[in-house]
């Protein structure tokens, strides 16, 4: 992995690509999200942790309306978040996003899982999509599983698959929900690896991850979430050489500490 | 502790050890029948009983099979030509052949009508079955349920042309609003389609001769004719009903939920026998006085009712078999909601269910032998009533009731053998 101390510089434009405004969800009783503020800048590389059940998955899921949030806002490339199917249509193919485990169609070929949606979503005509298609599969290194099913394919490959899905839908900002969690390990690698390339194109990335190593080498800002609150964020030197909150540290502590 | 490494037992392998066959007695019919049938005492001597068993019941039925008598008069005439040999009278079938395929009342100049439709139901339901072949063969498809009606019932072709025009007219109609609004473009097909049935029923009125073959009336139906019409019908009727039921009980909508609930709860709670008395009784005192409504049609629709209920239950069981994640994937991608099923959730949830639903084709296709309580002529009312109690074949049960059981096997098995190659052509997710 191309891993440096620090993160390298790339470009943070003025632009907003997200705006959460007090954002506050419930699960039945459950408040799982509390008054999150959060503005991302077009081309910021931002990977969120914290500890399991503290609503960072929860919080991504929301901004492509996976989940409903019953208070606040949530502006999406200027499209702001409303339960009109439209709307939510329209920012979805906007926002591309790469799961846990994959997701990946089992009962279509690789080609025909990045092919869908660019063919029935954007209208696009398949000979495009194809090639539009096999440009992002050849980018993910694997061009020539294209018309292999998804279980043929081990998970890095998978996950691999998922972001190039992902890709052929031309997104502006990318959604990473733990895509390496339920990765071998030895397989995690060739999954950062794309996702630091993607990073260093200059694409939006919100990454929530426990891999440290990838936030250290990407990431221009890390946030530290617990309880359903944002505790800390800064930039990833600091964040990890000089943890402000004692909840910070003890979470940084127990997972670098093995 | 040593620091030696004599205790690990230290070991690198350097070579690959070759693939060999496996021993002689793992293969070949020797090694079967040790292995299967005689691999200790007791299954021995189970092996033994079994074979035991089969001589037995063979020495019974080859005789009474290849002994049988194939030309007769009556049961009487067959007991003469036997003089006390053992061997069925399976006269009874090529003298009644008609009957239990066409039933009793079907003009026996009309026979080749039928024939033809059964012929070209492979025809039709062969782009269905194996997606294979040539999608342009689906054009036949959509006209053969009209052309076959045309065959079966006769008439003139007007009617069933006019009944395909209604459903063209309510497409167009439908894709012509469709940017409007869903409901007013489905109103407006609905209205389109009646329009056309309604001026074309009138035309037809007017020219019943144009391209006339001779009008079978529905009474007339019967034998296996009869049980294969109701379960063709039925069947690739119930199939999209069912569909349509499992994901409205999904709906978000509450009305739809709601209908879709009682339907399916109430039609499963409820005896297909007793739904039948009411197509064939009780339907007629809702009716307004004076209309004839087609006792074949009420009857598939009350049989359609009933395994789309069943089946929508199947297809649930599927739609719930699927993981969270499908969905949201087909989310996140921004397909709207008839593109994510279609595309992504019912090609898969179907798939899990095809063993369920090819259970209830199997089931209702069996069922379709009830309509013989009500005094419908099926293969089983017309060997119960006109053959059985005729005094020429008074007592001929097993050659009657093994006929009858071996067509509708033949049938349940294909439909079942269909069904198991289906299951294999679509395993994609090597598990």
């Amino acid at each position: 992995m191309a891993m440096t101390d620090q993160a390298p510089e790339m470009a943070v434009s003025d632009e907003v690509a997200i705006d959460i405004q007090n954002m506050n969800k419930w699960y039945g009783q459950f408040h799982v999200l509390r008054d999150i503020d959060l503005t991302v800048y077009r081309g910021e590389r931002i990977v969120i942790c914290g500890p399991s059940g503290s609503g960072k998955s929860t919080l991504i899921r929301c901004i492509n309306a996976l989940e409903e949030h019953q208070k606040g806002s949530i502006e999406v490339d200027g499209t702001i978040l409303s339960s009109d199917i439209k709307n939510i249509d329209t920012i979805r193919s906007e926002v591309g996003m790469v799961f846990q485990h994959f997701n990946l169609f089992p009962h279509l070929t690789i080609l025909e899982n990045c092919t869908l949606a660019p063919i029935w979503v954007r209208k696009i005509p398949k000979k495009e999509a194809e090639e539009t298609a096999m440009h992002f599969l050849t980018k993910v290194k694997i061009p020539d599983q294209a018309n292999k099913y998804p279980g043929q394919l081990s998970g890095g490959q998978q996950q691999r698959v998922a972001i190039a899905r992902s890709l052929c839908m031309r997104p502006r900002i990318m959604l990473f929900d733990e895509p390496t969690s339920a990765l071998d390990p030895e397989m995690i690698k060739e999954v950062l690896d794309t996702m630091i390339e993607l990073a260093e194109e200059g694409m939006t990335m919100l990454c929530v991850t426990h891999e440290m190593g990838f936030a250290q080498a990407v990431a221009n800002r890390v946030i530290f979430m617990d309880a359903g609150q944002i505790v800390e964020q800064n930039e990833p030197k600091e964040f990890f050489n000089n943890p402000q909150s004692d909840r910070t540290k003890l979470f940084l502590s127990q997972i670098l500490g093995h | 502790m040593s620091d030696t490494p004599r205790n690990i037992g230290a070991f690198v392998r350097h070579d690959q050890i070759p693939e060999s066959p496996p021993p002689a007695s793992e293969t070949g019919i020797v090694g079967w029948v040790r292995q299967n049938l005689f691999s200790n005492v007791f299954n021995s001597i189970l092996t033994l009983l079994a074979l035991y068993f089969i001589y037995n019941l063979m020495a019974d039925f080859l005789p009474w099979f290849f002994g049988g008598v194939w030309r007769a008069e009556s049961i009487r005439d067959c007991r003469d030509i036997l003089d006390g040999a053992r061997g069925g009278c399976f006269a009874v079938l090529s003298e009644r052949w008609h009957q239990l395929i066409f039933g009793i009342a079907y003009p026996q100049e009309a026979y080749w009508r039928p024939l033809l439709a059964f012929v070209l139901l492979f025809v039709a339901a062969a782009p269905v079955l194996f997606s294979d072949l040539n999608r342009k063969l689906l054009g036949f498809t959509a006209i053969y349920p009209f052309l076959a009606f045309w065959l079966i019932w006769g008439g003139t072709i007007l009617n069933p042309v006019f009944g395909f025009l209604g459903f063209v007219v309510a497409y167009i109609v439908f894709d012509r609003l469709s940017h409007i609004s869903f409901a007013i473009s489905a109103i407006g097909g609905v209205v389109g389609a009646i329009v056309t049935w309604f001026v074309g029923g009138m035309i037809a009125a007017a020219v019943p001769e144009l391209l006339a073959l001779e009008a079978v009336p529905s009474r007339d139906m019967g034998g296996f004719m009869l049980n294969m019409i109701l379960g063709t019908v039925c069947v690739s009727l119930s199939v999209p009903i069912g569909i349509l039921l499992a994901l409205g009980r999904q709906s978000d909508m509450p009305i739809i939920k709601i209908i879709c609930v009682v339907f399916i709860e109430f039609v499963r709670g409820v005896p297909l026998i007793t739904l039948l008395f009411v197509a064939n009784v009780v339907l007629a005192y809702f009716l307004p006085p004076g209309t004839n409504f087609d006792l074949i049609l009420r009857v598939i629709i009350m049989i359609t009712f009933f395994s789309a209920a069943y089946i929508a239950e199947v297809i649930r069981g599927g739609l719930a078999a699927l993981p969270r994640g499908q969905y949201e994937a087909a989310d996140s991608l921004g397909l709207d909601y008839p593109q994510a099923m279609r595309l992504i959730i019912l090609p898969q949830a179907l798939k899990i269910s095809i063993p369920g639903i090819v259970n209830v084709a199997v089931g209702l296709f069996k069922d379709t032998t009830l309509v013989s309580i009500i005094s419908m002529f099926d293969l089983v009312g017309v060997i119960r009533g006109p053959i059985l109690a005729s005094t020429e074949w008074n007592g001929v049960y097993w050659e009657l009731w093994g006929f009858a059981a071996l067509l509708f096997f033949v049938v349940c098995f294909g439909i079942s053998q269909y069904s198991q190659w289906l299951e294999r052509k679509l395993a994609t997710d090597h598990r």
